[in-house]
């Protein structure tokens, strides 16, 4: 089966890098699901997990945001953080998700906060839905 | 003539010294190495950003983003980084001192200018002097992760869309080898000049190129800030570890005269003895 290359790149270094099958992921469009041999195109991608396919198998990589680029031979996905499923700190995104929802509910007010707590849970919320895989 | 124990007491502490600096040289090589480690693994990322951003802002021309235009300038914004501790010879001062040169040189008041200071000592450099320092983080780690100045970044990046300051210059030190680093001034807002050695790709757009930039150019310039600290950390530790290992031959140094002295104290001390004697002993014949 074809496949094609994959890299996650973080500030912090390289986190995935190898060949699939299939990858797909929600863009902020939407969903996409990009196959070998994909036109070169560029997009922003959601908080979220982007979903490998390799051998019948699935690995999965909770990423906060960042950018999608795709050529016909390569995939890069340009995120500020992104972890492998089996990387995530349970612990520190629970006491994350604590915080931000903390945060809610006394900062209704304060709307710069407030909109920083919701992206907070938002990351916290997708890094323990990856662990549990259930999406 | 110092006595001998004057001499003595010098050259114990002296030695202490000498091990503590001997022991920071030691710290520093551990950090520096990892310091460049990471530097290592941040070019990837911004090698690869900064080609995307360069494909997407050339290869579609007639799109105007407030990051990418000049305007006006009303107030100008330096971010400054320098380390939080001291003791790394000349590494603090020279970027501070070429701040300071550049502010006084362009602008007459107060209100022309914003400090945003990453690291205690130009912190307290700038608020000193009465400078207006806007935002300031100390207590960077040493091998910082990008989360640890997302935020200051962010907020940077920030006041420049919302008008704070109309440009942006950034003063770190570029690391060049373990001995030599250099102050560099860069200017980083509006980004002007995006370029890149690779190929320009083209590219299909999802959903368009203005909702890209939009979240392209904050995370480029995020990354040219975060890339900066990165740089700046691994010159702070070749910088301290070149001062340490200075300290340490000077003490060394200091060391051999004080031995010297102290030798030729005692021998004094034990002719004047013998003199004593042989005096003593004449006087009673």
């Amino acid at each position: 089966m074809k496949t094609i290359k994959v890299s996650v790149v973080t500030p912090d270094g390289p986190v995935y890098e190898s060949d699939v099958e299939m990858v797909s992921t929600k863009a902020q469009s939407g969903e996409l699901g990009i196959l070998p041999g994909h036109i070169s195109m560029v997009a922003p991608l959601q908080i979220g997990v982007v979903r490998l396919k390799k051998n019948g198998q699935t690995d999965l990589v909770a990423v906060s945001g960042g950018l999608l680029e795709v050529r016909p031979d390569q995939v890069t996905i340009l995120a500020q953080a992104a972890e492998l499923a089996s990387e995530i700190d349970i612990d520190r995104a629970l006491r994350a998700k604590e915080r931000a929802e903390q945060r809610l509910n006394v900062q209704q007010a304060e709307h710069i906060d407030f909109k920083r707590a919701e992206l907070a849970l938002q990351r916290a919320i997708n890094r323990l839905a990856v662990t549990e895989k259930r999406i | 003539m110092a006595s001998l124990r004057d001499i003595k007491s010098k050259i114990t502490s002296t030695k202490k010294t000498s091990q503590i600096t001997k022991a920071m040289e030691m710290v520093s090589a551990a950090k520096w190495n990892r310091g460049v480690m990471s530097a290592k693994a941040f070019v990837p990322y911004m090698e690869k950003i900064q080609e995307v951003t360069a494909s997407v802002a050339m290869g579609s021309k007639g799109i105007a983003h407030p990051m990418l235009q000049t305007r006006q300038v009303k107030k100008t914004g330096y971010l400054v980084i320098t380390s939080d501790r001291g003791l790394a010879g000349a590494y603090n001062s020279n970027v501070v001192r070429r701040t300071f040169q550049a502010i006084q040189s362009r602008h007459k008041s107060n209100d022309e200018f914003a400090i945003i200071a990453i690291g205690r000592v130009a912190r307290d450099f700038f608020v000193k002097r009465g400078m207006n320092v806007i935002l300031d983080i100390v207590g960077v780690s040493d091998q910082p992760s990008f989360a640890d100045i997302k935020d200051i970044a962010a907020n940077t990046v920030g006041m420049f869309a919302d008008g704070t300051f109309d440009e942006l210059f950034m003063y770190y030190t570029h690391y060049v080898s373990a001995i030599s680093q250099e102050v560099t001034e860069k200017k980083l807002l509006p980004l002007s000049d995006i370029s890149t050695s690779k190929k320009l790709a083209s590219y299909e757009f999802e959903p368009s190129a203005e909702e890209i930039l939009e979240v392209l150019l904050p995370q480029y310039a995020e990354s040219l800030i975060y890339g900066a600290l990165l740089d700046s950390k691994a010159s702070e530790h070749a910088a301290r570890m070149t001062a340490m290992r200075n300290a340490t031959d000077n003490a060394k140094e200091l060391i051999n005269s004080y031995s010297l002295s102290y030798n030729r104290a005692r021998q004094a001390a034990i002719t004047q003895e013998i003199t004593e004697i042989v005096g003593g002993a004449a006087a009673l014949e």
